[in-house]
C-alpha cells in the first residue's frame, strides 16, 4: 500500500484550509470528498459572511469556496483530490477504506485530518418522514446549487441563523415562506436576518412547533401547536398551515463516525452539537497524527472552521517533521483569530461547550 | 420547477440530459444530481422505509441520511442527492427489500 503524507477527509471550509497550509509546509496532500464538488457547505451559501477580513467578511460563501479552491492550484504536483469518494472506514493503523465508483480500496497515511463537517438534525413529530420535509440546508443546496425550487409554499422550523438565512434565500428564489416557527420564546439567530424576513411579511411565530404532518405520498399540510414554559404542548392551541414543503432547521450534529470507528476518545457536549473528539489545543485527537477541525469538532460557523483547518494543517505538518516556515507566527495568528471569533454574546454557547470539553480558549 | 429569476445567482439553461425513472422518460440538465433532476420533474418519492414501506424523499442532500437511496443502472443504494445525472441513466425507486445472505 502506498503511504500518503497527509489525507484530509472532507473538502469543505476546514478541509480546504488545512490543505493549503499543509501544502505550503511542503507536505503531499490527498483530499477525499464525498460530493462531486469541492467547497462543502460554502458552495450554496449566497449570503455575505460576517467576521473580519481574514475570514473573508463581506464575501459570499460561494465566492469563498472559489478562493479556497483556487489557492490549491499552485500545488498541482503535490495534491491528489478524490471526488465522489466516500471514506467508509478508518482504522487504528492509519488505513482508510474508500468507496468510489462502486469499488472499495484502501489508502494508508502518515497523518490524517478529519474535516467531515456535520449533518442536519431531525425533529420528532408524527409523519416527519414524508417527502417534502427537508433539512433547511438540503433546500439551500437544491435551490442555490441546482436552481430547483423546493416547493411553492414553505414553512420553516427553527429561527437560528440557518433557518433565517435559508428563509430569506427561498424568498429570493421566488418561494412563498408562509411562516417561521420557533419553539423557544425568542429568535435564535441574528436579529438583522430576522428583521429582513419581518419586513417581507413572514410571520415569525415563537413558542410554537410542528405537531403533525399530513399527506399521502408527499406533504400537504402541517399542524402546529403552542408550547408552554416547559416545552410541553398546550392542548387546544393546534392550528393548520397548508404547505408543500417544510424545512427543518433545528441544529446540526457533528459527523463523528470515522473518529468513533478508530476508537478515538470522544465526549458528548450538548452545546457543541453532540459527540465530538477530545483534542488538544493543536487540534490533535487522542490518536497521534490524527487531527479534527471544523464542525466535526463542534458546531460553529464556517469562519471558525477555516481557521481551525489552518491550525490542523499547520500542526499536521509540524508533527511529521515538516514545520511550515512561519510556523510560530502563524500558530499565534490563527489561535488569536479563533479567540476573537468566539468572543461576544454570540460565542457564549461555544465557549461554554469548549469549557465542558476541557478545552481552554 | 426551476428558479426563473434570482438576484444573486444566474442559472443559464444547460445541456439537456435524458434519463428514465421507473421506465418513464424524463429530462434533466447537465450539472444536476439525480435527486435534483427528479425533484424538478415533480418526483419526490424516492425510496420506501424497510418495515412499514412508508414513502421517503431526500432529507439532507449531502449524502448522509440515505433517504434518497435509489437503484441506478442496476446498482442499488445509490445516494442520488450527490450522484451526478448522466445521459441514458436508468433510475428506479429503491425496492423495500432486505436480503440476508449466508
Amino acid at each position: 500500500m502506498v503511504k500518503r503524507d497527509l489525507i484530509i477527509v472532507g473538502a469543505g471550509p476546514a478541509g480546504l484550509s488545512a490543505a493549503k497550509i499543509a501544502l505550503e509546509a511542503g507536505l503531499s496532500v490527498t483530499i477525499i470528498e464525498r460530493s462531486p464538488m469541492l467547497g462543502g457547505q460554502l458552495t450554496k451559501q449566497t449570503h455575505k459572511f460576517f467576521g473580519s477580513k481574514e475570514e473573508y467578511a463581506k464575501t459570499r460563501g460561494i465566492d469563498i469556496a472559489k478562493i479556497l479552491i483556487s489557492e490549491l492550484d499552485n500545488y498541482k504536483d503535490k495534491i491528489e483530490i478524490l471526488q465522489e469518494a466516500t471514506v467508509v472506514g478508518m482504522y487504528k493503523d492509519y488505513v482508510l477504506t474508500i468507496y468510489q465508483g462502486n469499488k472499495y480500496f484502501k489508502l494508508e497515511a502518515k497523518a490524517i485530518i478529519i474535516a467531515t463537517g456535520a449533518s442536519e438534525k431531525v425533529l420528532a413529530f408524527e409523519n416527519n418522514d414524508l417527502p417534502g420535509i427537508y433539512g433547511a440546508g438540503a433546500v439551500q443546496t437544491l435551490m442555490n446549487l441546482y436552481g430547483v425550487l423546493p416547493g411553492q409554499e414553505v414553512v420553516m422550523v427553527g429561527s437560528g441563523n440557518i433557518g433565517l438565512i435559508v428563509s430569506y434565500q427561498m424568498i429570493q428564489a421566488g418561494v412563498k415562506v408562509k411562516a417561521l416557527l420557533e419553539a423557544a420564546p425568542t429568535i435564535g439567530g441574528y436579529l438583522v436576518h430576522a428583521a429582513k424576513l419581518v419586513r417581507l411579511g413572514v410571520p415569525i411565530i415563537t413558542k410554537t412547533t410542528v405537531k403533525k404532518a399530513f399527506g399521502k405520498e408527499k406533504l400537504e399540510k402541517i399542524q402546529t401547536v403552542k408550547l408552554d414554559d416547559h416545552w410541553e404542548y398546550i392542548d387546544g392551541t393546534e392550528a393548520e398551515i397548508t404547505c408543500d414543503a417544510l424545512c427543518i432547521s433545528v441544529g446540526l450534529s457533528p459527523l463523528h463516525q470515522l473518529l468513533s470507528m478508530a476508537e478515538i476518545e470522544m465526549i458528548y457536549v450538548n452545546e457543541l452539537g453532540g459527540l465530538i473528539p477530545k483534542k488538544n489545543s493543536n487540534y490533535e485527537t487522542s490518536m497521534p497524527h490524527v487531527y479534527a477541525c471544523g464542525d466535526v469538532t463542534g458546531i460553529e460557523e464556517a469562519s471558525s472552521a477555516m481557521v481551525e483547518g489552518k491550525i490542523a494543517g499547520l500542526m499536521a505538518a509540524a508533527g511529521l517533521g515538516n514545520p511550515h516556515p512561519n510556523h510560530k507566527q502563524l500558530e499565534k495568528q490563527f489561535k488569536d483569530q479563533l479567540m476573537n471569533l468566539r468572543q461576544g454574546p454570540c460565542g457564549v454557547k461555544i465557549r461554554q461547550g469548549l469549557e465542558k470539553a476541557g478545552e481552554a480558549i | 420547477m426551476r428558479i426563473e429569476k434570482h438576484p444573486i445567482l444566474s442559472f443559464e439553461k444547460k445541456k439537456k440530459i435524458h434519463f428514465t425513472f421507473n421506465g418513464k422518460d424524463l429530462v434533466g440538465y447537465e450539472g444536476d444530481t439525480i435527486a435534483a433532476a427528479l425533484h424538478d420533474n415533480g418526483i419526490m418519492h424516492y425510496s420506501n422505509s424497510i418495515v412499514k414501506h412508508r414513502p421517503r424523499g431526500f432529507y439532507c442532500a449531502i449524502g448522509n441520511c440515505g433517504s434518497c437511496n435509489m437503484t441506478v443502472d442496476g446498482v442499488s443504494n445509490v445516494k442520488t442527492c450527490i450522484t451526478p445525472l448522466k445521459d441514458g441513466m436508468t433510475v428506479l425507486s429503491e425496492k423495500d427489500e432486505v436480503t440476508i445472505h449466508g
